[in-house]
């Protein structure tokens, strides 16, 4: 396993779209529920228990070596908003792109020939932890950290919160991060035996219906 | 866990001119520049000048989403279908330059939508003199500055200024008003630019995008031969 392939993929620059996407902070900061650090910090720790989460567990899941288009429908079926799916498969396309041109693998090209228009961001994500010769912890470590880091990032931008403050909103989440890990691991190495129902299936539904509204919104910074 | 060494397909990177069916993609041209200095009036009057000969199609990347694109809709520069817009993030150049994902998706979706394309303009949200377009999205780029911005931009330079493989001084017929000497904005940008081209033009004049739409018929002229 190697460890600095960690690093390549789990690295904020990593160029798979995810820049664009504000994991629900936008919408959230319109409706004044984030307003600084310590609202923030509540936001993403709800996002960890649910999406980060289940997004862990998928991914986890793939790199063990479950069935892609069976995790896909059991992401489908984790996500109730349309537009929420909308910006996973998009995000699965980006990085899809990003992972074939660094770690070519047959198993890659065979799930963007089942999903030309994308496939759940975490399944692609387990799939290129696979073809980076990665594990299920590292991928659900990938997913875990991608559902806080994400708006934590978007907020800096969003409220100019300063960019220490936020920053260190992560780092007091990262012992909670360490035990969504664990109990996403466990679920998704279950999948090849079990099949997906071991899978969580918790979710957020503010965030769910904040995607809808902030989908509708005729001017915004971030696609999701 | 398995690293897959035996892997020889191709990689589908950005940059490659074929599709995956083999076909010759759609040469790209990016427009940049600051905020204002004429990109989308440039896209529009390119799009008016050259539709009637290619099979065109416009990605706009605005810093809000859509103002631009909804510009080109309500101008009727091309029909809706030929015309996308991606979302920034707040950081329209890490969208062109650092992370070109969600561009790259937007021109291959509408190659297979309504394609085959001639030719994709990407027009940038616009920030500031240091944006520039990826290689892996854009075959070749304009960078657009206008007379009001002030005529010292050639000479400070910059990789738009420097780099882009035309540059455009837009707005000339305001020149007398701001009083920007043309004449030295000329020889500044010669002095940084060597022998890349360099077109004044106003928009509001006869001859209008005429010099940039004979730049570009020569791009695609290369490109296709
Ligand atoms: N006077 C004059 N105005 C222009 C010219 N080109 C564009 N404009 C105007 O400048 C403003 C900004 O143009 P726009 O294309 O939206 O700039 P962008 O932000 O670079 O896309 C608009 O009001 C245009 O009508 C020109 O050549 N002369
Ligand atoms: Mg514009």
């Amino acid at each position: 396993m190697s460890r600095a392939a960690l690093l390549v993929l789990a690295d904020g620059r990593f160029p798979a779209g995810g820049h664009a996407h504000s994991g629900g902070a936008e919408e959230a900061v319109k409706a004044g529920r984030i307003t600084g650090a310590a609202s923030l910090e509540a936001f993403c720790r709800g996002r960890l228990h649910t999406v980060g989460l289940v997004g862990a567990a998928l991914a986890a899941a793939a790199a063990a070596g479950a069935d892609p288009v069976e995790l896909d429908a059991a992401a489908d079926a984790r996500t109730p908003s349309p537009a929420l799916r909308g910006a996973a498969r998009r995000l699965g396309r980006q990085l899809m792109r990003a992972a074939r041109a660094a770690w070519p693998s047959d198993e890659l090209d065979a799930l963007a020939g089942e999903f030309p228009k994308g496939a759940h961001q975490p399944v692609v994500l387990g799939v290129t932890a696979r073809a980076a010769g990665l594990g299920a912890q590292d991928a659900a470590y990938c997913a875990a950290y991608e559902s806080v880091s994400g708006p934590a990032t978007a907020v800096v931008r969003l409220l100019s919160l300063d960019p220490f403050e936020a920053t260190g909103v992560l780092a007091r989440l990262a012992p909670e991060l360490d035990l969504m890990v664990d109990r996403a691991v466990a679920a998704g190495r279950a999948v090849p035996g079990e099949g997906v129902d071991v899978l969580p299936a918790a979710s957020g539904p503010l965030l769910e219906i904040g995607a809808e509204a902030h989908a509708g919104w005729p001017v915004r910074l971030f696609a999701s | 866990m398995h690293l897959d060494h035996a892997h020889s397909a191709p990689s589908a990177v950005s940059a490659d001119a074929q599709r995956p069916d083999g076909t010759r993609r759609a040469l790209r041209i990016g427009l940049g520049g600051p905020v204002g200095s004429g990109k989308t009036a440039t896209v529009a009057a390119l799009c008016r000048a050259l539709r009637d000969q290619f099979s065109l199609a416009v990605v706009t990347n605005d810093i809000y989403t859509r103002e631009d694109a909804e510009f080109l809709l309500r101008e009727a520069v091309l029909p809706p279908e030929r015309i996308a817009a991606v979302e920034t993030g707040a950081c329209p150049h890490t969208a062109i330059r650092d992370d070109i994902s969600a561009n790259l998706e937007a021109v291959e979706d509408l190659e297979d939508e309504v394609g085959p394309l001639d030719l994709v303009l990407v027009e940038s949200g616009g920030d500031n003199l240091t944006a520039t377009f990826s290689k892996g999205l854009v075959d070749a780029q304009i960078f657009v500055i206008d007379v009001a911005g002030g005529d010292d931009i050639p000479r400070k330079g910059g990789p738009g200024v420097t780099t882009a493989d035309l540059l455009v001084v837009n707005k000339t017929d305001l020149a007398p008003y701001v009083g920007s000497d043309l004449a030295r904005m000329a020889a500044d940008a010669k002095a940084q630019r060597a022998e890349l081209p360099v077109v004044f033009q106003s928009l509001r004049s006869e001859a209008g995008v005429a010099d940039v739409s004979a730049w570009v018929r020569a791009r695609l002229a290369a490109w296709t031969a």
